[in-house]
């Protein structure tokens, strides 16, 4: 009887339950995370691009755009910091692309998850990596001359706010990717993404634009984002209701967008 | 873990699946027609049919990832749509990609699949175990599956729909694109899948495939069902035996084909520039006979002669017709292929 057993495969048994949310949730980021850490090529790509920009705009255009009484460091640093997402986010979007095609997320689904749990696991990996990459940027920021002006406390106010919109952002771009039919795509669907960061406050002067520009500039969310950002670091909360409630609006349409096609 | 407590309570023993007019439709294109199916559990279970045919739709319906447009699908009773937590700890799917992450070991994405189908973390860390002694992946078990071959990749994918212990495999096209040495190795893993007692459905477009795998073969083609019984069933429903013929002389195969076509009065089958006819024989080793008296007499030399049941490749162009002038272009040049083969 013993002999037996021995020979027979130790059968696999049945869960007693489903996962649940935060567990599911956490598989589903680790595996991200462990992808994005084990692939060179996408963190240290990320900390190089992050830099090269940061690089051009302050040494090579930075000289030719005035930007006020502030010197034009201390005006780039906070909202290139703040939008450094828009610029690394393709990354996001090409990899829930390629999941989608490469036939991952028909694994996942075909599992007894719960369906949320793919959206939330995947922000919670790539808002992660996010900050990692607006850390990498703040440094580079200071390497390259940027002097914070107010206290250390609103230093790091300014960083929270960042890596709030570096959510927002990530719930974007996991919905570009979602639509895109393949990587390449979801790289060019990415690119919108520099519209928004580049016609805004973000690296000029919004009132240095044309006139039939600026309405864009205005109204669009990014540009009262950068000012919240600007504003904390000397200690001011203006913009800082605006920026909070396009935050939250962002989130609040693309998170359901994201879940729902998750699912299809 | 307690010790083995059983999951729920089992439904009573309800086919392993039932389709009723299952019809899934992506705008314009319908990939299931009014699928009509009934399969009894305890068996493996191949779908075949040519590209293009529903078959990997039927797959992903069973697998909860697209919803029937109308009709009913049942898995072990329950319903994909109205139940489809359920059918999703039932089924573990490996589809036509090997979906396993290539930064992460063999272990490591057996784990997170078990934590994912419900496993605490070291029940997880025993179903991976299991897993990978059962498909003989210990060897490289911990190395990145970036750096697998692709029979390992395979195998590595079918262990990890099997560590939430699933009723029913759902395997897609298992094979294709293996070179012969991994599809031997992924057609092992699956016999023995099927030996441990799993429940087994295959979609495959390779003939030899079903032959050496499944018990019971499902034909369809434009999404509907147009064939299903075991391999031996199918092969007598074309109902005939076929006599080939080699001629010694290329010259005389022409020849050969009139006298085989006067003699069954069945349509004779000739490749240009080939030494091989065959014909259908409806009447038997009779007919062989009488082939073989009226070749002589016509003086045609013939180095081989004999009548056999059909092939499966014959059969299944019997069934889903002449793909060249049915099917489109592209489509009709694969199938021709595999012919070759």
């Amino acid at each position: 009887m013993t002999a037996t057993q021995l020979t027979v495969p130790q059968p696999i048994r049945r869960p007693a339950r489903t996962p649940n949310v935060p567990g599911a949730s956490g598989q589903v980021a680790l595996r991200a995370l462990r992808k994005y850490f084990r692939t060179p090529g996408l963190w240290i790509m990320g900390i190089v691009q992050s830099a090269m920009f940061l690089f051009s705009f302050r040494y090579v255009f930075g000289g030719a755009i005035h930007a006020g009484p502030t010197s034009y460091v201390d005006f780039l640093v906070p909202s290139y910091v703040a939008t450094i997402v828009l610029f690394t986010g393709g990354g996001i979007a090409v990899a829930v692309a390629e999941d989608k095609v490469q036939g991952f997320t028909d694994r996942l689904l075909s599992l007894p998850v719960p369906r949320y749990s793919l959206v939330l696991g995947r922000t919670l990996a790539d808002s992660a990596t996010n900050l990692w990459s607006i850390v990498t940027t703040a440094a580079f920021g200071f390497l390259f001359g940027f002097r914070l002006l107010g206290s250390w406390q609103e230093g790091l106010a300014a960083l929270g706010l960042c890596a709030i919109y570096a959510v927002v952002f990530t719930v974007v771009f996991i919905v570009m990717g979602l639509f895109a039919p393949n990587a390449q795509a979801a790289q060019g669907m990415s690119l919108i993404a520099f519209v928004f960061a580049f016609i805004s406050s973000a690296y000029v002067p919004a009132t240095s634009m044309p006139g039939w520009l600026q309405p864009f500039s205005k109204y669009q969310p990014i540009t009262p984002m950068v000012d919240a950002v600007r504003s904390l670091l000397v200690g001011s909360t203006s913009d800082l209701g605006l920026a909070l409630a396009w935050s939250a609006l962002l989130i609040a349409v693309f998170t359901p967008i994201a879940v729902m096609r998750y699912r299809k | 873990m307690s010790a083995g407590s059983p999951a729920g309570t089992e439904p009573p023993i309800a086919p392993l699946l039932q389709a009723r007019g299952l019809t899934v439709r992506f705008g314009k294109v319908t990939a299931l027609d009014g699928l009509e199916l009934t399969a009894p559990a305890g068996q493996v279970l191949a779908i075949l049919g040519p590209n293009g045919a529903g078959k990997t739709t039927f797959v992903r319906a069973v697998a909860t990832l697209v919803r029937p447009t109308s009709g009913e699908l049942l898995v072990r009773g329950r319903d994909v749509v109205r139940e489809a937590a359920g059918v999703r700890r039932d089924v573990g799917l490996a589809g036509q990609f090997a979906a396993v992450e290539p930064t992460m070991t063999g272990r490591e994405n057996l784990e997170m699949t078990a934590r994912l189908f419900g496993h605490g973390r070291s029940a997880a860390r025993q179903a991976a175990t299991a897993v990978i002694d059962q498909l003989s992946l210990a060897e490289v078990a911990d190395r990145r599956t970036g750096t697998y071959s692709g029979g390992q990749r395979r195998r590595l994918d079918l262990g990890a729909s099997l560590v939430g212990g699933p009723r029913l495999l759902l395997l897609d096209e298992p094979t294709t694109g293996l070179d012969p040495v991994s599809r031997r190795e992924v057609w092992e893993a699956v016999r023995g899948l099927a030996a441990s007692g799993t429940d087994i459905l295959l979609t495959t477009h390779y003939l030899d495939e079903a032959n050496e795998l499944a018990d019971q073969v499902v034909v369809i083609d434009h999404g509907r069902v147009i064939a299903t019984g075991t391999l031996s069933e199918l092969k007598a429903s074309i109902g005939r035996d076929l006599i080939d013929v080699t001629v010694s002389d290329v010259g005389q195969a022409g020849a050969a084909g009139e006298i085989l076509e006067r003699v069954t009065m069945s349509p004779a089958r000739l490749e240009p520039g080939s030494r091989h006819v065959t014909a259908g024989a409806p009447g038997g080793p009779a007919e062989l006979a009488a082939v073989i008296g009226c070749l002589e007499d016509a003086s045609i030399a013939v180095d081989e002669i004999g009548i056999r049941r059909p092939t499966l490749d014959e059969v299944f162009v019997a069934l889903t017709g002449d793909p060249d002038t049915d099917r489109a272009p592209a489509a009709a040049g694969q199938m021709n292929n595999r012919r070759a083969r």
